[in-house]
């Protein structure tokens, strides 16, 4: 078994390989195989699996990738991520990619989109419409659509039919990859300091463009560490982070939140891996149906999920009443629709249930964090000054 | 002084029409009538019609509150209560006017919903505005119609069906349930009948553009001309009236030769003809206008009285499938289009329109529109070797109005249409 200094940094560098070269060297292995890259947050990557495929996760170039072409496509108003992943793409980044998929998020990766049809990048470009009906036989229906389009695309490039035996067997691989990374969050909720949550967003982002199998093995050998007594307590406040689901901060920034004295209990920097909560059912003749029924009823909560039979703001409070966190960071990525339309209705919510809070923006490439370090690190300050506060009262 | 603007007769009409929609809308709750917000941009007037609701439209509220100069408090105001600044100004606006009483254009209250009616077509945004207004209004019906974006520049069978099994199984029941009226099919047909006629003569008002000089201002004037379609009157022999009454006012204006009317009166001289992508600013419309037309320049098509529905390419609502007709009216909207869609649709535009340019008023906090039209300005250049311009302003926030920048820019912009126009000519007279 590898020391756990050695998988972290094994995934850091497989975590920001802006060539996504072990998908490159996947592919090449075997004639057949296909490789699609898909940008945030949540898209079934066991469809892709189950058709001979590895489903790569864009997440935009961060700090690590200097944009030229990318600006030339969108205004000073626009959000970082788009002109990162075009950036990506124009030089040449995912040449050996065959398609894209852009799940429904916001209008900008919708629009992002037809920019990529209309410049024909790949030999497919998809946006997946999510239902927004949560009917199983409507909502349902249309997202297997969906996916059947998906594997369609697929199947003009490889010829691949996809079985229920496949698509099943893919199945059961993610939902073991889901269970080990809730571990990793379970573990952490009681001793967060036996694995930094820079670590853990470095793992877990490994996960995104590596074959499941690989990050499967990757995610036992580090279960088994932390599963142990390791690390060291330093005197930090529990928070929950919220709001950067899709362009992802700076690792710096990352590290500045835990290093100005928080420890973060749960957050939602890469949602996509997380978003089924439980196993999807891998013994029905209708994986497509299963996928789509998990969606509908396991989903976390999400700012690009419709909430009003199921209000964010409690469920939010959920999470950090489950995990016993003392407050919350909004964190969003300047001009990101979704994560900024959502922050008054959470801050309104928990102004009324009483949960601390503090909320602040960045941009992937923005790496100085000085003033964010300071406020993270009051915040954390007044709730240990607070400790006798009454606790969170939460009435969903 | 301010000059008083020319009014004819169509114009008499849609004041009369919106003015009896907001008085009708302030005695609803004496006349018992449901109020159902909704949205333009998919709007389901003719549904909303079949069950006796009266419509509120809070981007039009939004725009109104603009033009009154009162957008800038609301959203002030929606920004002391955790609004960002770098988010949709009409979401602000419409929350900042809820939080100020909810006054509307006609300075009466406006009612409070009793259905939310989100037909979520083209724009992310709209999602999040009825969730936010979900709260507000937590005894309100929540419908929510999603429907499918032409990802690949088709409306497939599926697509349909989605949205039809959303109207059988929710929407209908909902609105059956809040409005305890049974859905007649009879009626909605009777009121998709209208909307087809209103729909020919609306395309044919805005084809007028062919003409030289342009007898109409398809943005600027655009903007008034989509109202009655586009806030509830769709489906109605009203609007159908107002659609013949301003097509006779513009031939009788073709057959005399006059170009637009502006709000100093007819424009003399048509020197440039454009075609602008993205909506107008609000704060500042008539300012914003004046650049246009002191320049000479008028607007023959524009993108933005295409979102409460695109009817240039032939499509109707068909009232012998009335529930299809409905979901492909939403899935036809111009911003639920994708890219390349939208690049076809305005190139068409500038060949059918014979503009000069093409020009894109980016706004700040719309990415439904503003996300991607570099990228379609470029497409649109090298297609067709038109040039362009780009200005930026806002919706409804007057911090984002920057007159002097715009005019600058828009001059520089002419003063290159002019140069190209002097080129051009002297290469022709070369050639021959």
């Amino acid at each position: 078994m590898k020391s756990l200094e050695q998988i972290v940094n094994e995934c850091k560098e497989l975590a920001f390989d802006l060539h996504f070269t072990r998908a490159k060297e996947w592919k090449a292995e075997q004639e057949g195989r296909v490789v699609v890259g898909y940008m945030p947050i949540y898209f079934p990557r066991e469809i892709i699996h189950a058709a001979n495929g590895l489903a790569v996760g864009i997440m935009g170039g961060g700090d690590r990738k200097q944009i030229i072409k990318g600006d030339a496509y969108y205004q000073s108003y626009i959000c970082h991520i788009p002109r990162s992943i075009l950036e990506l793409v124009l030089d040449g980044h995912t040449e050996h990619f065959d398609g894209y998929i852009f799940p429904s998020i916001c209008d900008v990766i919708r629009n992002l989109s037809g920019i990529f049809k209309q410049q024909k990048i790949g030999k497919f470009v998809k946006y997946m419409d999510f239902p927004q009906n949560f009917l199983p036989e409507i909502g349902g229906v249309f997202y297997q659509q969906e996916m059947e389009h998906v594997l369609r695309y697929i199947k003009e490039i490889n010829g691949v039919e996809v079985t229920p035996e496949r698509l099943n067997h893919s199945i059961g691989l993610y939902n073991r990859n889901r269970q080990m990374i809730e571990f990793i969050y379970d573990i952490r909720q009681d001793f967060p300091w036996r694995l930094s949550i820079e670590d853990v967003y470095h793992i877990i982002r490994a996960g995104m463009v590596i074959p499941v199998e690989e990050h499967n093995a990757l995610l036992e050998q580090v279960c088994a560490h932390i599963a142990k007594p390791i690390g060291v307590p330093q005197d930090k406040i529990k928070i929950v982070v919220s709001g950067a689901f899709c362009e992802q901060p700076a690792v710096g920034l990352i590290r500045a939140i835990e290093q100005a004295g928080c420890y973060v209990v749960d957050d939602d920097y890469m949602l996509g891996s997380r978003m089924i909560e439980g196993d999807i059912d891998t013994t029905t003749d209708r994986p497509l149906e299963a996928i789509s029924t998990a969606y509908i009823n396991q989903s976390r909560y999400s700012s690009c999920i419709y909430d009003v039979s199921n209000p964010k703001e409690f469920r939010l409070a959920k999470i950090v009443k489950d995990r016993g966190a003392d407050g919350v960071i909004f964190a969003s990525a300047s001009f990101c629709d979704p994560s900024l339309l959502d922050a008054p209705i959470f801050q309104n919510a928990f102004n009324k249930m009483g949960i601390r809070y503090i909320a602040f923006q960045y941009s992937e490439n923005i790496n100085q964090f000085k003033v964010i370090k300071e406020q993270v690190g009051t915040f954390s300050d007044s709730i240990k000054l607070w400790e006798d506060e009454p606790v969170v009262t939460i009435n969903a | 002084m301010a000059q008083e603007a020319q009014k004819e007769m169509s114009m008499i009409i849609q004041k009369e029409m919106v003015s009896d929609l907001f008085n009708e809308l302030a005695r609803a709750k004496e006349t018992g009538k449901k109020v159902c917000y909704t949205f333009i941009p998919g709007n389901l007037s003719e549904l909303i019609r079949t069950f006796d609701m009266l419509p509120v439209y809070p981007e039009i509220n939004a725009l109104q509150s603009a033009m009154r100069k009162k957008s800038g408090g609301y959203i002030k105001e929606a920004e002391k209560h955790a609004h960002s600044e770098d988010v949709c100004t009409y979401v602000k606006c419409d929350v900042g006017m809820m939080l100020k009483g909810n006054i509307g254009p006609t300075g009466e209250k406006i009612p409070e919903p009793d259905v939310l009616l989100l037909s979520y077509t083209g724009c992310f945004t709209f999602m999040k505005w009825f969730e936010t207004l979900k709260r507000e209004y937590p005894n309100a019906k929540v419908i929510m119609v999603h429907t499918p974006y032409q990802e690949n520049s088709e409306i497939t069978p599926e697509m349909t069906q989605y949205m039809v099994k959303q109207f059988k199984e929710v929407v209908i029941p909902k609105l059956e349930e809040v409005t305890g009226i049974k859905y007649d099919e009879a009626k909605l047909k009777r009121h998709l009948t209208l909307s087809a006629e209103a729909e020919d003569w609306i395309t044919r008002i805005f084809d007028t553009t062919k003409h030289r000089p342009s007898p109409i201002d398809a943005y600027f004037a655009g903007v008034y001309y989509i109202g009655p379609i586009n806030i509830g009157f769709r489906g109605t022999q009203e609007a159908v009236d107002y659609y013949k009454e301003l097509y006779k006012e513009i031939m009788e204006r073709v057959a005399k030769g006059l170009g637009p009317i502006t709000p100093e009166g007819e424009m003399k001289e048509e020197k440039f003809r454009l075609v602008v992508e993205g909506p107008p600013n609000w704060t500042n419309f008539r300012e914003f206008w004046k650049i246009f037309y002191d320049m000479g320049a008028v607007i023959v098509a524009s993108s933005y009285t295409k979102v409460g529905g695109v009817y240039d390419n032939g499509w109707r609502h068909d009232p012998e499938r009335p529930l299809e007709a409905l979901a492909e009216y939403c899935m036809n909207c111009y911003t639920n289009m994708n890219i390349p869609q939208r690049i076809d649709l305005l190139s068409k535009c500038i060949k059918d329109y014979q503009a000069d340019g093409y020009l894109t008023n980016s706004i700040k906090s719309c990415n439904s529109f503003s996300a991607g039209q570099l990228a379609m300005m470029r497409e649109i250049e090298d297609r067709l070797e038109v040039p362009v311009g780009f200005i930026e302003s806002d919706l409804v926030d007057p911090r984002y109005f920057s007159y002097s920048n715009i005019k600058n820019r828009l001059e520089s912009y002419f003063q290159m249409l002019d140069q190209r126009r002097v080129i051009g000519a002297d290469i022709k007279e070369v050639e021959a």
